[in-house]
C-alpha cells in the first residue's frame, strides 16, 4: 500500500512534467525540447514569490499561468509559426522544430542564469508528514498530486466536452482534414502550444516545493517528459496520465523491493517494452 | 591651424594607442574555467565563481599583484565549460593559446580537474585544484607535476566521518548500526567503496546499504527502507540535489537517528537557509573554522561584494588557493615554471592558516567533517587544523 501510494504520488509529478509537452507535441506538432526550461522558469517564479513576497506556491499559478500563456503564445507566433508555414510535411516540421526548440532551450538557460544566477533555488514548503493508511508522506508531494489531478482532470474534460477541445482532438488526429471542416488550424495550434507551456510552468511551480532546481536542470525534465509522452501515445491525455502513473509505480516498486539503483534501468526497460510491442504508445493511433 | 590640430590629434591618438598597449602589457591575465551551466553549475555558482570574482576585485583594489617591483592589475577571463570535460579542455587550450593567459584558476569538480590536467601540464600551467577529492593524488601528481591538491582525499573523508561516529559510540552516545547510501556517480561510488571496509574495521554494523541514480526525483523509498532497518546513524555520500532531497525526506519520515550525515552541499548556506533549526546537529562533508577572524572577514567581504554568503567548506579553500597563487607570483615573478617549483617548496599564509604541499603536491591540512550548530556549519574534524568544535548528538528534527 505504501509503495502504491508513493508510486502514485511520483506518477502525479511525472504527469505534471509531461502533460504540457503532450499538448505541444500532440496537438501543435511541436517537439518542444525547451519544455524543461519552461518548467524550471515556473519553479523560479514560485521560489521568488515565496521567498520575497511570502506567497504560497499553491497560489503562484494565478500569476504564472497568464504570463506563461502569453510568453508561449508569442514564442509560437514569432519563432515556430514560420517553421510550420514552410514545412512541407510532418517530418520536416518535426526536424525543424526540434532544432529550433533545442536552441531555444539554451536561450532559456542563459536568460535564467543572467536574471537569477546559477545557484540552487530551494525552499521549504509544506515539508511536513501526512499519514495516509498508516504510512507517512510529504505534504508538499500530496498537495502537488492533488493539483495534478485537478489540472489533468480539467484538461481532459476540456478536451472532451467543449467545442474547442473537440477541435483540438481533431487537430491531433489529422491536421489537414481539420482545416477542411472549418477549424482554424494555425490559431488553434498556437493556443495548444501556449496552453501546453502554461501547464508545464504551473507544474514547475508545484514541483519546486519538493525538488531542488537550478537554471540548468531543465533538460532532465525534458527527457522524462519525452519518455512519458511517447509511452502514452502522442496527443492523448489519458495515455500521458497512465504512462506517468505506470512509471511512478514501477520506479517505486523497484526502489522499494529490489534496489533504488535500478530505478532508471526499470524505467527504460518499460520504455523499450512499450516501444517494442506498441510502438505507437499505449493510447496512440497507428499513423496511416 | 587645422593642420596643427590634425597633427595634434594624430599625436594624441598615437600616444593613446601607446598607453593602451602599455596597460595591456601591465595586466596579469588570469583565466578561469568552470561550469556556469550543466549539472555542476549550482555548486560552482556557490563555491567557485563568487570567490574568484572577490579575489580579483580585492587584488585590483590594492593595485594588483606585485611582479618584479611593479604592481600589475589582474584581468580575469572567464569561460563556462557547461560541466562538459571536452569543453573544459577546449577552454583551457584557448586560454593558453589565444588569450595568452598568464595563469589559470583550476576548474571545478574532481572529474573536470582530472580531465584538464594533461592540458594544464602540456602548456606548463600550475593547477592548484580545490574542488577535486580523490585517492589518486600520488599517481596524478607524478604524471602532472604542476597539479596540486588542497581539499583532501577520498579516504580521509571516509575515515574521519567514521571516526566521528566511532567517537560518539565509544562515549556511549550512539549505537552500532549504520545505514549508508550513496549517489551512483563517481564521487559517491568511490566514497562508499572507501567507507565500507572502514566501517567494518571499526566494528560498525551496516544495517542498510544502497545506491540511487543521480537525479532521482523521489528519495522516499531510500529513506523509508533506511528507517525500517532501524539504524543509529545515517550516512549518505550524496550530491547537492539529493543532499536536499534526503534531508527533506528524513524530516518528513522522522528518521530518528542520533547522527545524520550528508556529503556535498550540506555546507552550503542554502541548506541551513532551507531547513533552519530542523537541521541543527546535522553532519556533513567539509567544514571550516567558522569562528576564526580570517574566515569571518572573508565571509563578510564575500557577502558585501556578491550578495551571497560563501559555503562553509570549499569556498574558503578556493580563496586560499588564489592567495597561494598570488603569493607565489609575488615571490618569483610572472613565470609559470618558477611558480610551479616555488609552490612545491614554500609555505603560504592563507585564510585557512599556513598551507604547504608535500612530496605528492598534497596539502595535508584540511577540514573533513562539519556540523550545523545553531545556524553555523562548524568544522568538527580536521587533519592538521585547529579550531574543531565538539561533535553533538542529533536530537530529532525540531
Amino acid at each position: 500500500m505504501d509503495i502504491l501510494i508513493t508510486g502514485i504520488l511520483l506518477g502525479g509529478t511525472y504527469a505534471l512534467i509531461a502533460m504540457g509537452l503532450n499538448l505541444q507535441y500532440g496537438v501543435a506538432r511541436i517537439m518542444n525540447l525547451a519544455n524543461g526550461e519552461m518548467l524550471v522558469a515556473g519553479g523560479f517564479a514560485a521560489f521568488w514569490f515565496y521567498v520575497n513576497q511570502a506567497l504560497s506556491p499553491l497560489l503562484t499559478w494565478v500569476l504564472v499561468a497568464p504570463v506563461a500563456f502569453l510568453l508561449n503564445w508569442l514564442i509560437y507566433q514569432i519563432i515556430l509559426r514560420p517553421l510550420v508555414k514552410r514545412a512541407k510535411n510532418r517530418g520536416m516540421l518535426e526536424r525543424d522544430s526540434i532544432l529550433a526548440t533545442f536552441g531555444l532551450s539554451f536561450i532559456g538557460v542563459g536568460v535564467m542564469l543572467a536574471s537569477f544566477g546559477g545557484d540552487y533555488f530551494s525552499y521549504s514548503f509544506a515539508a511536513t508528514p501526512v499519514v495516509i493508511f498508516g504510512d507517512t508522506f510529504g505534504l508538499n508531494r500530496v498537495l502537488s498530486f492533488v493539483a495534478a489531478v485537478i489540472l489533468c482532470g480539467a484538461v481532459y474534460l476540456w478536451m472532451h466536452f467543449t467545442r474547442i477541445g473537440m477541435a483540438m482532438r481533431a487537430l491531433a488526429v489529422e491536421p489537414r482534414s481539420a482545416g477542411l471542416v472549418g477549424i482554424k488550424v494555425s490559431k488553434l495550434a498556437a493556443i495548444a502550444f501556449a496552453l501546453g507551456g502554461t501547464i508545464t510552468a504551473v507544474g514547475g511551480s508545484l514541483i519546486s516545493t519538493y525538488l531542488t532546481l537550478d537554471a540548468s536542470t531543465g533538460v532532465v525534465f525534458t527527457l522524462k517528459a519525452l519518455i512519458i509522452v511517447i509511452m502514452g501515445g502522442v496527443g492523448d491525455i489519458r495515455g500521458t496520465i497512465i504512462a506517468a502513473l505506470m512509471l511512478g509505480i514501477i520506479e517505486t516498486l523497484v526502489a522499494s523491493l529490489i534496489d533504488p539503483g535500478l530505478t532508471l534501468a526499470a524505467a527504460y526497460l518499460l520504455f523499450i517494452l512499450i516501444l517494442l510491442f506498441r510502438p505507437q504508445g499505449l493510447f496512440g493511433r497507428v499513423r496511416s | 591651424m587645422i593642420k596643427t590640430l590634425k597633427r595634434g590629434l594624430t599625436a594624441l591618438s598615437l600616444s593613446a594607442a601607446l598607453v593602451s598597449t602599455a596597460t595591456l602589457a601591465d595586466t596579469l591575465k588570469i583565466g578561469a574555467v568552470a561550469p556556469k551551466t550543466g549539472p555542476l553549475a549550482g555548486g560552482a555558482t556557490v563555491t567557485q565563481w563568487p570567490t574568484v570574482k572577490l579575489w580579483v576585485e580585492q587584488v585590483n583594489a590594492r593595485g594588483g599583484i606585485k611582479v618584479d617591483g611593479k604592481m600589475m592589475p589582474v584581468e580575469l577571463i572567464e569561460y563556462d565549460d557547461q560541466t562538459n570535460p571536452g569543453e573544459t579542455i577546449k577552454a583551457v587550450q584557448r586560454l593558453a593559446t589565444q588569450d595568452k593567459a598568464d595563469f589559470i584558476v583550476a576548474p571545478y569538480g574532481t572529474g573536470l580537474n582530472i580531465a584538464a590536467a594533461p592540458i594544464f601540464s602540456r602548456y606548463g600551467y600550475p593547477q592548484i585544484a580545490v574542488s577535486a577529492i580523490t585517492d589518486q593524488v600520488a599517481d596524478l601528481s607524478s604524471k602532472f607535476p604542476g597539479m596540486f591538491f588542497t581539499l583532501g582525499s577520498t579516504s580521509t573523508f571516509a575515515e574521519d566521518a567514521v571516526k566521528v561516529l566511532a567517537d560518539l559510540r565509544d562515549k556511549g552516545e550512539i549505537g552500532n548500526k549504520v545505514a549508508m547510501v550513496n549517489v551512483a556517480d563517481a564521487f559517491g561510488i568511490e566514497l562508499a567503496a572507501a567507507a565500507k571496509p572502514i566501517f567494518e574495521n571499526a566494528n560498525f554494523e551496516l544495517v542498510y546499504e544502497t545506491s540511487y541514480p543521480l537525479g532521482t526525483q523521489d528519495l522516499s523509498p531510500v529513506v523509508k527502507a533506511a528507517k525500517a532497518a532501524n539504524p543509529d546513524a545515517f550516512v549518505a555520500w550524496s550530491y547537492p540535489p539529493d543532499t536536499f532531497g534526503l534531508t527533506e525526506q528524513a524530516i518528513i519520515e522522522d528518521l530518528n537517528v542520533k547522527a545524520f550525515y550528508t556529503a556535498v552541499a550540506t555546507s552550503f548556506p542554502a541548506y541551513g537557509g532551507r531547513f533552519g533549526a530542523k537541521v541543527n546537529n546535522v553532519l556533513g562533508a567539509g567544514g571550516v573554522h567558522a569562528d576564526s577572524a580570517a574566515y569571518q572577514e572573508y565571509a563578510k567581504a564575500h557577502m558585501d561584494l556578491t550578495g551571497q554568503a560563501p559555503d562553509f567548506w570549499a569556498s574558503a579553500t578556493t580563496y586560499a588557493s588564489l592567495q597561494i597563487l598570488e603569493q607565489s607570483i609575488e615571490a618569483v615573478g610572472n613565470d609559470r615554471k618558477a611558480v610551479t617549483a616555488h609552490l612545491k617548496e614554500a609555505s603560504f599564509d592563507t585564510i585557512l592558516g599556513p598551507i604547504s604541499f608535500n612530496g605528492n603536491n598534497f596539502n595535508e591540512a584540511f577540514w573533513t567533517v562539519g556540523q550545523w550548530q545553531d545556524g553555523v556549519f562548524h568544522g568538527v574534524a580536521a587533519r592538521g587544523r585547529d579550531g574543531a568544535k565538539e561533535v553533538r548528538v542529533k536530537d530529532g528534527w525540531n
